[in-house]
């Protein structure tokens, strides 16, 4: 063996440091670059174009915040703006409580491990996995004022007077659509509730019950509070999801949200602002880029409080 | 005898069995019913809307499959589907090796700009997107929309692969290393193997979505004969708005892939689609 001189050694060294450096930078650089080229580059370009005017797919003048102030302060279009942004708080609060108070009841009671829980958990996650286009044509016939399955399943009951045009009027369009969405997504959070209970020590449970807790003071004093970072995330994933609404309501009633713009929505509308529609105007980039970095940041700063405050009530297992 | 707690427990029983099988029946009628009336025809859908449908004839089924772009939408589903999970699994797979297996400085940064990922929502950026892909030759091309999944799907997928690949114990690779394997040959058949399940959940948890999106392809594909499964149907339904059963029929088809696959794979589907919301 020939001895090593501390410069073969030094050598030897930085090869290999050079060698695992390539190997490193050859994983990270494709999916880094490609990060970099379909996310972050249009999202920082979106910020970037918001100050621009635009004409067509030709960028114009810079022109500050104009465009904000045309989509917050010109009543034509700040109308629009708020209405549809009163129909995703709708859309928010009413999904939180039926479809995710729904959820939370059957995911206490599969937590009880009745008899076919298992068969109910594929059950209740079936139409989760089916493309919201399927799930919104789908209501759409049901829910058609004729021969729909709706008004069918009303009229044999009897309750003629209640087979509406469901999707027609401005005061049940929407609360349909919002009905539909806790169909469609009621066995998501269900079975992420009924994951978070699993994950409590059963003896918590048993040694309440032995002191002869009641269930209903077992679940509020004992589930709900030790399954804290379920409702965190769903609250906030539901949050998200509201706000980025569009497919039902595309689906359903199309891009005006309508009847009357009664199912309008954030997304339908930066929709119609960005790309144009038949009734509204011509494409505008600048105020379509404009209503983004608003929803963004009214997303992300919301998301950021919910986060904040819901964490605060989660208690670390020992 | 029974204590008053049993029985009063048993009542219990009974009662949850109620709210349950109540709750999947509407979860499960609606779904039989767009089964069912896709073998309807008009006139029947019309006259005998609960019944059974008189035959189970194909003829709706049919109309589609012959007459209807519903199949080659399929394809073209199946394709972009197939390529965006191949991409972000081999991608996902090479980033969360080097931020898991490796310790280098500057990897919490990397780390960082994976996960800042997550929350950053691509469609508000579609402005931008439309016309950097307009530019890249990517509009109406399904290139386009495999590379937009595929980046989308990157910190999700990074996130998942890295806690598994953490959890990999160190003797495994040095052993190899010893025996003088190069590092590729290290992480190709030593360690992505034994994360193969994790590929299965990250796999699953990114496919479904990407099989299901409407979004993306209405705004960057045009011509028919890329259109996706979700964004064809759109197509399908105006032309047919008044044929009834090959409405529920093009429905029923189009639901039949991952209906099948999910009755078969319940688990892992679930286990999949929760992944990103259970610590």
């Amino acid at each position: 063996m020939t001895a090593m001189t501390d410069a073969d050694f030094r050598r030897a060294i930085r090869a290999r440091t050079l060698r695992r450096n390539l190997w490193l930078a050859f994983l990270l650089l494709p999916p880094m670059a490609v990060m970099f080229i379909f996310i972050f580059l249009p999202m920082g370009s979106a910020v970037l174009y918001s100050v621009y005017e635009w004409d067509g797919l030709v960028r114009g003048d810079f022109v500050g915040l104009e465009n904000f102030r045309e989509v917050l302060f010109e009543p034509q279009k700040s109308k629009f703006l708020f209405n549809a942004f009163k129909n995703n708080v709708i859309v928010f609060v009413s999904v939180m409580v039926v479809q995710n108070g729904l959820a939370l009841v059957l995911a206490m009671l599969l937590a009880r491990e009745p008899k076919g829980y298992r068969f109910y958990q594929v059950v209740f996650f079936l139409p989760v996995i089916l493309s919201t286009v399927i799930i919104g044509f789908q209501w759409k016939l049901f829910l058609n004022p004729v021969f729909g399955l709706v008004n069918n399943l009303l009229r044999a009951a009897g309750l003629d007077s209640w087979a509406l045009p469901w999707l027609g009027l401005p005061e049940t369009a929407l609360p349909s659509m919002i009905l539909v969405n806790a169909w469609h997504w009621v066995g998501f959070p269900t079975l992420v509730f009924l994951a978070a209970i699993h994950r409590i020590p059963k003896d918590y449970i048993e040694a309440a019950r032995l002191d002869g807790a009641s269930e209903w003071r077992i679940a509020r004093d004992i589930i709900w509070p030790l399954m804290a970072p379920a409702v965190t995330i769903i609250v906030v994933l539901t949050f998200i999801g509201a706000f980025n609404w569009f497919e039902i309501p595309y689906v359903m009633n199309g891009l005006e949200g309508a009847p009357g713009y009664s199912t309008d929505m954030l997304g339908l509308l930066f929709y119609r602002t960005a790309f144009g529609s038949i009734s509204a105007t011509d494409s505008d980039f600048g105020a379509g880029s404009a209503l983004a970095v608003l929803i963004f940041l009214f997303i992300f700063t919301v998301s950021l409080i919910f986060t904040r405050l819901l964490t605060a009530r989660e208690i670390e297992l020992a | 005898m029974q204590t008053a707690k049993q029985k009063n427990s048993s009542l219990d029983r009974v009662l949850i069995q109620i709210f349950l099988i109540g709750n999947a029946i509407i979860m499960l009628y609606p779904i039989l019913m767009m089964a069912l009336s896709g073998f309807k025809t008009n006139a029947e859908i019309f006259t005998r809307p609960f019944g059974m449908p008189s035959s189970f004839n194909l003829d709706n089924f049919k109309v589609i499959w012959t007459q209807t772009d519903v199949p080659r939408y399929l394809i073209n589903s199946a394709i972009v589907t197939g390529f965006s999970v191949l991409f972000l699994l081999v991608m996902g797979t090479m980033a969360a090796y080097a931020l898991s297996r490796y310790r280098w400085r500057g990897s919490i940064m990397v780390s960082l700009f994976f996960l800042s990922g997550l929350m950053l929502p691509l469609r508000l950026a579609i402005i931008p997107l439309f016309i950097q892909l307009k530019a890249m030759g990517l509009t109406d091309n399904p290139l386009g929309l495999i590379a937009i999944y595929t980046a989308m799907s990157l910190p999700a997928t990074v996130f998942i692969l890295t806690g598994f690949l953490r959890s990999l114990p160190a003797e495994l690779e040095d052993s190899a290393r010893i025996d003088g394997a190069s590092e590729l040959r290290i992480m190709v058949q030593i360690m992505t193997p034994l994360i193969s399940p994790a590929l299965v959940i990250a796999g699953i948890y990114n496919a479904v979505p990407i099989w299901n999106d409407f979004f993306f392809p209405l705004i960057f594909i045009q011509s028919p004969e890329w259109k996706t499964l979700a964004q064809g149907l759109t197509q399908f339904f105006g032309e047919y708005s008044i044929n009834y059963g090959v409405l529920y029929a093009g429905l029923t088809l189009a639901a039949l892939p991952i209906v099948v696959i999910f009755i078969a794979q319940s688990r892992r589907f679930i286990a999949g689609m929760t992944a990103g919301a259970i610590k």
